[in-house]
């Protein structure tokens, strides 16, 4: 029926047989299309690392400015028997951070990696920081220790590591690190 | 069929890396903010790591002395970290960029064995096998293994054993050489990792494959079998037992070898992902002998079984086959009109599946956080609402192809999502520096008028001081008492050098003793100047000391305020154009972005549609087949009744032939019932079509 009625509007059907497998292939996924687009997908991905790199550099230089800024940071060493649940700062009696972790956050403490807990901004001087863990070991004991530390804060950025460690569970402790 | 297998081993080895254990514990951290990328990196989280990365290294190499920034220490590991983490976050073009550098820039021997390494594993996701080869190439002997632990890659850093280095170059170039067709080079690669246990299993898979291909088929089978019959209590590596248990006896079973083809069968464990094939396989072996009875057991389990599945819908249709071999037509008939039903109810789901995902609901069930919460994606997409059917789907969403596009799908919805943040936060940004403006521009210049004025007196203190300290660094070289003279001291002094002017002027006018009391009073003064010098200069000296701990506080105080006036005024001042050029940059992206995502959003969802259509064409043409066999079992179940009555008739027939023999005549009977009944039969497709056609499909996949 179909064929007659291209046969009638004179529609070569070598031509429309040709357009009819032209549109099955358009529907078909070529290893090609993949490659290119996984191309242009890695020249975004170059893009926005590029722009996330300087912005972040404007974010830092607009909102902490190098005299007035402070950072801390938190590490993990010890005893693997130790489960960091949170964490909480507070900075001239004030709670500037808090944290809960998740699994794979106490994976990358242990393995090595060091959190930024709080970047801020604060005045030169003296400034009362206290540091808190709530933690438990795999056996369910829970644990919470406090420690305090006075910032001293000069002209530059300032950096405090805040150390938890022990040889056991029950052990872990607070300690600073002024770099 | 054996071969096609490889790149899904291979692809196991290129995410060893990632699971790769332990830690940093050995190393010294020396900046913090390295210490913030590796959090980072350990997460997974790539995107974020590569973004703070780039900035500690770009503000590195701003420094005037970089040498002297803590970062400097972890620099070697920066640059390496780079290109790895590049790997990770897919970005295969720029890090095999970063590590060619690291390669030619002239570093150790550790490092450049290990970036060769790296750059080899780019190649091969690359599916660049030849280069993949050459690169390894590249690495050469480390007399120390030391090297290893302390230099430049995440994964030592992350605790890879040396030891692993070795072996790891060693298995990477055997599947380069499967993959460039050089099996006896693979054979001997793989066979000096034959004792390997971080690599067991994978090793002898890939063994009994290249061998198999190198023209060793017996040995090869042999090492097969070997895998084939080992304990394992790894999922993966039971599952790639399972595998080639499989694919022994589909080799068996097509050699006609159909007792070691059920050994192989029987191999395979009834609750792993094989199961359902080896349950096929084992049915047709049974077959193949003849024996349909012992066929029905593995079918009948197959049978209950998800009606989604490949090999449970092809027994649909073997089962009532089966029976009818066995002479029970009306079971069978039954049966292929239960496999009738469920075929319309998958077509139903497939056509409802099809239908959801051009409504955008599948891209959107894909990037669903709830999906993507764990490693089961898969499963967790099924449970979700209006998600389509993924039992149909599942060997297309596990290929290689759909894995890497849906991986990209998923940075391209992140990269989105870190844009969006970005332009919001530009606004932002934009208000602050408008509010910072209105407050600070009134002040600044009151703040500058009180400065200007401090500033001209601190100066004088200043210079008084120097001028201080100069004359008492002169006093050390030429003593000069009466600069430590007090004030009283200098006030008497004057006056007696004024009574001595009278005193010369009119010495009518004064008497003797006066005279001599001037004489005294001058040299008592001139005395205690001179006997107390020595003190009096120490004590100087101290008194500097203490104006220079007062001098260097107003140095401070002075330089911070110089500091905090500036940066009052950086906090508006200069940030308009950036903002502006950035703002039209995010959106550049954003548009480049949005056009990309939807191509790769398409390209997803036409795979799938693809599969679910094939799946769907195949069973039509099940629901085609089984509609004939009905026919024809209806046909079998009539022939047989029709039979019996036929036998029926004929016995009478002869028994009245008997009778009129003996004497006794009957009316002649009606015996065209079976020419009709044949002429009025369907052209029906014969029942060992079905098997003929199940078994190439069979052994197709």
């Amino acid at each position: 029926m179909l064929i007659q009625y291209l046969v009638r509007l004179r529609i070569p059907i070598v031509f429309f047989i040709g357009f009819l497998s032209l549109s099955i292939q358009a529907a078909e996924v070529t290893k090609e299309q993949i490659k290119g687009l996984d191309e242009q997908v890695q020249d975004i991905k170059k893009d926005v690392l590029a722009l996330t790199s300087e912005l972040t550099r404007l974010e830092e230089k607009l909102l902490f400015p190098s005299n007035t800024q402070v950072s801390l940071f938190v590490s993990l060493s010890g005893d693997d028997d130790f489960v960091l649940d949170s964490m909480q700062i507070k900075l001239d009696n004030k709670v500037i951070a808090q944290h809960l972790y998740t699994f794979k956050e106490i994976e990358a403490l242990r393995s090595g990696g060091v959190q930024r807990i709080y970047t801020g901004n604060i005045k030169t001087g003296d400034h009362a920081l206290v540091a808190s863990f709530i933690g438990r070991a795999k056996s369910g004991d829970a644990y919470q220790r406090s420690e305090n530390f006075t910032v001293s804060k000069v002209v530059g950025p300032k950096f405090v590591e805040i150390q938890i460690t022990g040889s056991s569970a029950s052990d872990q402790k607070v300690t600073f690190k002024d770099w | 069929m054996l071969y096609r297998s490889i790149t899904l081993l291979s692809a196991l080895f290129c995410s060893l890396s990632v699971f790769a254990a332990s830690g940093l514990k050995d190393v010294a951290l020396r900046d913090l903010y390295f210490g913030e990328v590796l959090y980072y990196a350990y997460q997974g989280l790539h995107f974020d790591a590569l973004a703070r990365l780039d900035v500690e290294l770009t503000q590195y190499y701003e420094l005037d002395e970089s040498e002297l920034d803590s970062f400097h220490h972890h620099l070697g590991h920066a640059e390496f970290s780079t290109g790895d983490l590049e790997l990770q976050y897919r970005m295969s073009q720029r890090a095999g960029r970063a590590i060619q550098a690291v390669l030619g820039s002239g570093v150790d021997l550790a490092t450049r064995n290990q970036a060769a390494l790296a750059l080899a594993r780019v190649f091969y996701k690359k599916n660049d096998a030849q280069n993949t080869l050459y690169a390894l190439q590249l690495i050469r002997e480390e007399p120390s293994q030391l090297h290893y632990q302390e230099k430049y890659s995440l994964e030592v850093l992350r605790g890879r054993e040396p030891e692993f280095f070795k072996t790891d170059v060693a298995y990477l170039k055997a599947l380069a050489q499967i993959d460039v067709g050089q099996f006896s080079a693979a054979v001997t690669s793989l066979d000096i990792l034959r004792d390997e246990q971080n690599l067991k299993g994978y090793v002898l898979y890939n063994l009994g494959i290249a061998l198999i291909q190198s023209g060793h088929e017996q040995q090869g089978l042999v090492v097969l079998d070997e895998l084939g019959g080992m304990t394992f209590s790894d999922t993966g590596l039971l599952a790639l037992k399972d595998k080639t248990n499989l694919k022994l006896a589909y080799r068996y079973m097509d050699a006609d070898d159909a007792i070691r083809a059920q050994t192989y069968f029987e191999r395979v464990r009834l609750d792993g992902p094989y199961s359902n094939r080896a349950l096929l396989g084992a049915g047709w072996v049974a077959v193949s002998q003849g024996r349909y009875d012992r066929a029905l057991v593995p079918w009948s389990i197959l049978h209950e079984r998800a009606e989604t599945n490949y090999s449970v819908q092809e027994v649909l249709m073997a089962v009532p086959y089966a029976y009818g071999k066995l002479k029970a037509h009306g079971k069978a008939a039954n049966l292929y009109d239960h496999a009738m039903d469920v075929f319309a109810e998958e077509i139903g789901s497939l056509d409802d599946s099809i239908k959801t995902i051009r409504q955008g609901q599948f891209l959107a069930a894909l990037l669903d956080e709830e999906a993507d919460k764990d490693d089961n994606w898969v499963v967790n997409l099924r449970d979700l609402p209006d998600a389509p059917e993924t039992r149909y789907i599942l060997e297309l969403m596990a290929s290689h192809d759909f894995q890497q596009s849906y991986k990209n799908y998923q940075d391209l919805a992140g990269l989105r999502h870190h844009l969006d943040r970005w332009l919001a936060d530009l606004s932002v940004y934009e208000e602050m520096i408008d509010i910072r403006r209105a407050y600070q521009q009134p002040l600044l210049p009151v703040v500058e008028e009180q400065f200007k004025k401090l500033d001209t007196r601190i100066r004088l203190r200043l210079e008084q001081r120097d001028k201080l300290a100069n004359k008492l660094k002169n006093m050390l070289i030429s003593p000069r008492p009466e600069y430590l003279a007090t004030s009283s001291e200098r006030q008497a002094l004057n006056t007696i050098v004024s009574l001595e002017g009278v005193i010369a002027t009119q010495p009518q006018a004064v008497d003797a003793e006066s005279i001599s009391r001037v004489k005294r009073l001058r040299g008592v003064l001139l005395w205690r100047i001179r006997t107390e010098y020595d003190q009096r200069l120490t004590d100087a000296y101290n008194n500097l000391a203490s104006l220079d701990v007062i001098i260097k506080e107003l140095k401070q105080r002075y330089n911070s305020f110089i500091r905090t006036r500036q940066a009052a005024t950086q906090s508006y001042e200069g940030y308009t154009i950036p903002i502006r050029q950035y703002r039209t940059r995010l959106f550049a992206v954003q548009r480049k972005l949005k056009g990309v995502m939807a191509k790769q959003g398409r390209l997803l969802e036409t795979m799938a549609i693809n599969e679910l259509d094939r799946r769907r064409k195949y069973l039509e043409d099940y629901q085609i087949k089984a509609r004939f066999a009905l026919a024809e079992s209806y046909d079998r179940a009539t022939k047989s009744q029709l039979d019996e009555e036929i036998e029926k008739q004929r016995q009478k027939h002869e028994a009245q032939k008997k009778a009129e023999s003996e004497g006794f005549v009957d009316q002649p009977g009606n015996d065209g019932s079976l020419d009709k009944n044949n002429q009025t039969r369907p052209d029906v497709v014969p029942v060992d079509s079905v098997s003929q056609l199940s078994k190439a499909s069979l052994q197709n996949r």
